[in-house]
């Protein structure tokens, strides 16, 4: 289409084809993260999580359990100080098109003058790379998913004229222009309005149907059953057992049986 | 109309204009990034480091403008090795740095006995413009212009969401800097035309002026960019009749444009509090 050529933000070599045999779309093995203060503490503690692909894992947890320092380090965002992460049997960062990241709102400047519509455009930009701009398909992309979260009326309007739940469906909509195998969304229900709630709940379970990945932090327990396939309790920065009566899906529970040894990493 | 033509007569005043034209243009366009990125201060900072620079040329006859370069760009990359570590706080480090950078310039000064020439780097000489002068004003202006368009996505993304870019691969620090050295090759430019001391209103005030008309992007720039050049050629004029400091006279224009803006924004914000229904 363009004339120019693709040169992507990150050159990764690394990429290897064993991708493709790769049985989990998240690999999470023994990861420890520590506080950019060089605090004794850890920000995570030897956490380990599988994700077969195709999966809706929530990661449940008080605030401060590290459920957002994991999405973080699964994207790319921190440093890893002991453990591993791979992404389709890939390091982190090597096939970035395919993980798309929700932040929480407030890790953006909304007064910043851009409209909801360049706002959502900017989930093209992975695959745009340098020099290149969105093209007209790029733009009918993010108009559709606009659409798709109810936001059309409000395509031009500047992003800090939207409200907290259009502002959440705005990043939502983004991350699925990206069009990415991988759904890291921190929060997406948090402080949004009951119509937000239902569009995102909506938008969820069509992606299961379409067969994407999805790791979501929340500390809402009400809606795990039917958003969810199964769930990850986290506490200060570790695995914990579920509450009594919470909620436990299959997925994982199949996947604690030993590793059949295709699985295991060398090294 | 003749008051019009008359100082188009003089050389001097065609390449001073020309000069206001295009350091205005480039600063406001480059300045709407420091107004958004919050960066004013170090817009300032940069002006008053290259004050070393210039004077260390000027005492050995070189190239004013490559010296007050050189002395930019040791700036932006200082601060932007500073700004990555934690021991001091930003704005205190550009603080220490900007006033001990500009204090030794005024040192160097002192030992030459010809404060004649620190008035011009100070306040500006835009009458004293030379051809060459002309020539690296404009090359400055088109490296920046070009460099913001290439760039335009990144610089756009990194100013307002850091975290999505650096999960695509896009490194936000390295987009800092190079903003840095544009922002320090601008400055440079600008202190031929107002000086040392008020180049930080050529970066801020048309920026910070077009930022209370419009909320798009593209559109800030350019209403930046006319703004700019308005007031560089106002400026001029009335520096030729009524025989004041041009660099002043710009400066003043851009924040008449300002205060205007500022009540026009007012009045908009007051009507359509008016028109919602109670």
């Amino acid at each position: 289409m363009s004339v120019i050529p693709f040169f992507p933000y990150k050159k990764y070599s690394g990429a290897s084809s064993k991708a493709t045999a790769a049985p989990f779309a998240v690999d999470v093995d023994q990861l420890s993260v520590g506080y950019p203060s060089g605090d004794q503490m850890y920000a995570l503690d030897n956490v380990s999580l599988q994700v077969p692909s195709g999966a809706r894992i929530a990661l449940v947890g008080p605030n401060g359990a590290g459920k957002s320092t994991l999405l973080k380090a699964i994207a790319g965002l921190l440093k890893v100080q002991s453990g591993s992460i791979h992404l389709y049997g890939n390091p982190v960062g090597a096939e970035p098109q395919r993980v798309a990241y929700l932040p929480q709102r407030g890790e953006i400047d909304w007064r910043f003058p851009i409209s909801l519509h360049k706002l959502v455009v900017t989930g093209r930009y992975v695959h745009l790379g340098w020099f290149r701009r969105p093209s007209a398909d790029d733009h009918k992309k993010a108009d559709e998913m606009i659409r798709r979260l109810g936001l059309s009326a409000l395509a031009d309007r500047q992003i800090g004229q939207l409200s907290g739940g259009q502002q959440q469906r705005a990043l939502l909509a983004r991350a699925l222009t990206q069009n990415a195998d991988l759904l890291l969304l921190d929060e997406p229900l948090n402080a949004v309005d009951s119509q937000t709630r239902a569009v995102i709940a909506d938008v969820l379970n069509q992606l299961q149907r379409e067969g994407k990945t999805v790791l979501a932090a929340t500390h809402d327990l009400g809606r795990l059953e039917t958003d969810y396939d199964d769930a990850m309790y986290l506490a200060e920065g570790r695995e914990v057992a579920p509450p009594p009566g919470a909620f436990t899906g299959q997925v994982r529970t199949k996947l604690a049986q030993p590793k059949p040894t295709f699985t295991h990493k060398a090294g | 109309m003749d008051w019009l033509i008359e100082p188009l007569r003089y050389s001097f005043m065609q390449t001073a204009i020309l000069a206001a034209v295009l350091v205005g243009a480039t600063c406001a366009t480059i300045g709407v990034y420091v107004v958004l990125r919050r960066m004013a201060f170090i817009g300032d900072a940069l002006a008053h480091t290259a004050l070393p620079g210039l004077v260390v040329a000027y005492l050995n006859g070189w190239n004013l403008f490559g010296g007050a370069v050189v002395a930019g760009l040791l700036t932006a990359l200082g601060i932007g090795w500073l700004s990555r570590r934690e021991e001091v706080r930003e704005d205190t480090a550009i603080g220490i740095l900007f006033t001990g950078m500009f204090a030794l310039g005024i040192l160097l000064i002192s030992t030459t006995r010809s404060f004649r020439d620190l008035t011009h780097i100070l306040f500006g000489n835009i009458l004293g413009v030379t051809t060459s002068d002309l020539l690296l004003i404009g090359i400055v202006t088109v490296i920046t212009l070009v460099a913001l368009v290439a760039f335009h996505k990144e610089f756009e993304l990194t100013s307002f969401d850091p975290i999505h870019a650096e999960v695509i691969g896009l490194r936000a620090d390295r987009l800092r800097y190079l903003l840095l050295i544009l922002l320090s090759l601008t400055v440079v430019t600008s202190i031929q035309v107002v000086g040392v001391v008020l180049t930080s209103a050529m970066l801020v005030t048309p920026a910070a002026t077009a930022a209370l008309l419009t909320n798009r992007l593209p559109r800030m720039m350019l209403i930046a960019a006319l703004i700019a050049i308005a007031s560089g050629v106002i400026g001029l004029y009335i520096s030729f009749y009524q025989n004041v400091a041009s660099g002043a006279a710009i400066v003043l224009v851009a924040t008449v444009c300002f205060g205007l803006a500022w009540v026009v924004r007012i009045i908009k914000s007051r009507m359509a509090a008016k028109t919602i229904p109670a």
